[in-house]
């Protein structure tokens, strides 16, 4: 590890420790060292490598995975219609020809790639981790740089195994005390949305501090850093503790024996120094934090389970005064209207942000319930539910958390993105209203003219139940 | 990737901020393992009516036969926001699109531009509003000029109205001299050999 005098923040020793080269008038070129890809964004990256006749620089440091356009219905290829058969069927072409490591259809180790990665221990503090997708921040939750690419990077990647850089800002995101009973981690990034608005971090990269992130698991950490590009950060970062490490130990890919005390060591020394300067600093009060709804089309357009539909009135600023025109006419919301009389008809519980097992948990948790006072899901809603990995639906499924969801009228699905971007047929249709514990709000995103409310997955759950938001804690 | 010099094209004014790479490129036209075909899709669900994209909305401003041809996309604050689709990018290069001009773009997208050829230009919230003031009235053609960092147009009392635009010096060599990025990494194979020979067994 480089060691500097001047303080530094986890980012810039991150750089630092990966900077390959610095010249005048280039752009610094930063070493790679976990690349995830998967059938969507590679495809074409593949396609210009054989073009230049160039191999995969380091086939051991990629691995892939199919995720974004899979059927959750079936394992087959096929299932998920003709496009998306051929992208997979190109993955696996591809994964072979350039001797690349391939969880395809039906493996043991297949997932969401941020879902996978973590839990096979390919995700380590103090490294740098690429994918061609946004969410890729989630794995800051290690003390890893990572962060989404373009085709483009990919293809960079693949053939150098670097990629060139502009350094970003910093900002430090200080979220102060405890947070009150039922808070989950997707309350605490969606108020931190909700506080900086859904750009106030664009240009930077962003570390979560104090206490209420430090008592985080690492899934929770996982939710929190996976959102960090829906308030504009390049990354999202917490500093490794013990937490960290306990969580990485023994995993499939993870370092051992003499390595692994080699690597603790190291990555001790992964946290800001005390004295370090960020470029921009945000506190918030745990305590102040309450469950969290979006009411319009960016994840900024959020509110307290006991809030109202905001009024355009409520705006200074001009551009957010018209964005929330926009969002009441395409959510068909009326200013005023209590969050709780928000009624919806589709439930998501999944994604990158929110399929793993402390997330299914917490909406069986909510399920039960719910069953326990003879209630289940409403005839009028369809709700399902999509683990992020064939290790979670094993896990769930040696918990009965399946039974759990499938008795009370939940449907139970095979790993995938999913109903997140609804790139299989998991879409919803025009004018559908749908609690999701996704990660993006934005006008069509699960289906042309079709509405999303971005919650927690205990919400989403009890949404499914009660054909409403309901504040838990009432 | 084409050398990038001086450009003259129409500015169509997209007056929205946060536009996301979702609107940009919707999700069911990504399935493809080609790298075209998409500008034909670009901003379907805003441009067409229907599902099957053969009704064009008469109401959005690309199918507004007074901005046909245009090469210089004007938007809003926080442009390409979202999922880091290099195809929506792809899109707008495909439509015809050689420039987006906005007060901010989001950070993967405005990466992904510049590694296309695609030339993303910043400037000032007052400048953008001059734009879409031109653009929005008369039809406005406008000079970008990379070697000077400048665009420029003339306005309705004939005088020359010009703008600076930053770039970092890199982007701006590979946009002009139409650099193969990846051949210009590869040249450096010993520098990053070298930093891998140094690194931790465990990374």
């Amino acid at each position: 590890m480089t060691t500097s005098t001047a303080p530094q923040t986890l980012y810039e020793k991150l750089w630092q420790t990966h900077l390959v080269e610095e010249k005048a008038g280039e752009t610094p070129l930063l070493y790679v060292d976990r690349h995830l890809i998967h059938e969507v964004t590679s495809p074409q990256a593949f396609a210009n490598l054989r073009f230049h006749n160039r191999p995969v620089r380091h086939p051991e440091r990629t691995i892939a995975t199919m995720d974004h356009n899979i059927s959750t219905r079936s394992i087959k290829i096929d299932a998920a219609g003709e496009g998306a058969a051929n992208q997979l069927r190109a993955l696996e072409k591809n994964c072979k020809d350039f001797g690349i490591e391939l969880f395809g259809m039906g493996h043991k180790n297949q997932g969401i790639a941020h879902v996978m990665g973590p839990e096979l221990g390919l995700t380590l503090p103090g490294t740098i981790i690429v994918c061609g997708d946004s969410h890729t921040a989630t794995h800051g939750a290690f003390g890893a740089l990572a962060f989404g690419i373009g085709t483009s990077e990919v293809e960079h990647v693949f053939a150098t195994q670097t990629l060139r850089q502009t350094k970003a800002k910093t900002m430090k995101v200080e979220v102060k005390g405890n947070v009150g009973k039922g808070i989950s981690a997707k309350d605490i990034i969606l108020a931190i949305i909700g506080k900086t608005g859904s750009a106030g971090a664009t240009g930077y990269v962003v570390e979560y501090c104090g206490e209420a992130i430090e008592a985080l698991s690492m899934e929770e950490r996982m939710t929190v850093c996976n959102m960090s590009i829906e308030f504009g950060a390049k990354a999202g970062l917490v500093a490794p503790d013990q937490t960290t490490f306990d969580y990485v130990e023994g995993r499939e890919y993870a370092p051992k024996g003499d390595i692994w005390q080699q690597a603790v060591n190291d990555w001790k020394q992964l946290k800001s120094d005390d004295n370090a300067i960020f470029d921009s600093i945000i506190t918030l009060e745990a305590k102040d934090i309450k469950a969290q709804v979006t009411w319009g089309t960016n994840p900024g357009q959020v509110t307290s389970i006991d809030g109202i539909v905001p009024s355009p009135d409520d705006f200074n600023d001009p551009t957010e005064k018209e964005s929330c025109v926009n969002a009441l006419a395409y959510m068909d919301l009326i200013a005023g209207t209590k969050i709780t009389d928000i009624s919806v008809n589709k439930v998501f519980i999944g994604s990158c942000t929110n399929s793993r097992i402390e997330d299914l948990r917490a909406a069986a948790s909510v399920v039960k319930d719910y069953t326990a006072k003879g209630q289940s899901v409403q005839s009028s809603i369809d709700a399902i539910v999509v683990p992020g990995s064939y290790r979670v639906k094993a896990q769930a499924e040696n918990e009965g958390l399946d039974k759990v969801f499938s008795d009370a009228g939940f449907e139970w699905r095979l790993p995938g993105c999913s109903m997140c971007l609804g790139m299989n047929d998991d879409v919803l249709e025009e004018g559908d209203r749908c609690a999701s514990t996704s990660n993006r709000n934005f006008e069509g995103r699960q289906g042309r003219g079709s509405r999303t409310h971005l919650v927690s997955p205990e919400m989403a759950a009890a949404a499914a139940i009660a054909g409403h938001f309901v504040d838990l804690n009432k | 990737m084409e050398k990038f010099t001086t450009h003259t094209g129409l500015v169509v004014p997209l007056d929205i901020a946060n536009v996301d790479t979702d609107q940009i490129i919707p999700k069911q036209f990504l399935q493809k393992t080609e790298r075209v075909g998409f500008g034909i899709h670009l901003f379907h669900d805003s441009r067409y009516l229907d599902h099957s994209g053969k009704e064009p909305n008469p109401e959005f401003v690309l199918n507004k036969p007074e901005y046909k041809g245009t090469s210089i996309l004007l938007a809003r604050e926080n442009f390409g926001c979202g999922s880091s689709r290099e195809h929506a990018p792809w899109a707008l290069e495909e439509f015809g699109f050689k420039i987006v001009i906005a007060p901010s773009f989001a950070d993967i997208f405005y990466g992904n531009c510049i590694n296309i050829g695609l030339l993303p230009i910043k400037l000032s919230e007052d400048e953008i509003d001059q734009l879409f003031a031109q653009a929005q009235g008369a039809k406005l053609n406008l000079t970008v000029d990379l070697a000077n960092n400048n665009v420029s147009f003339i306005n309705e009392s004939g005088a020359k109205v010009s703008f600076s635009f930053e770039l970092g010096k890199f982007h701006k060599y590979c946009l002009e001299e139409g650099v193969d990025s990846v051949g210009w990494t590869l040249n450096k194979l010993e520098t990053i050999e070298a930093f891998e020979s140094k690194m931790p067994s465990w990374q």
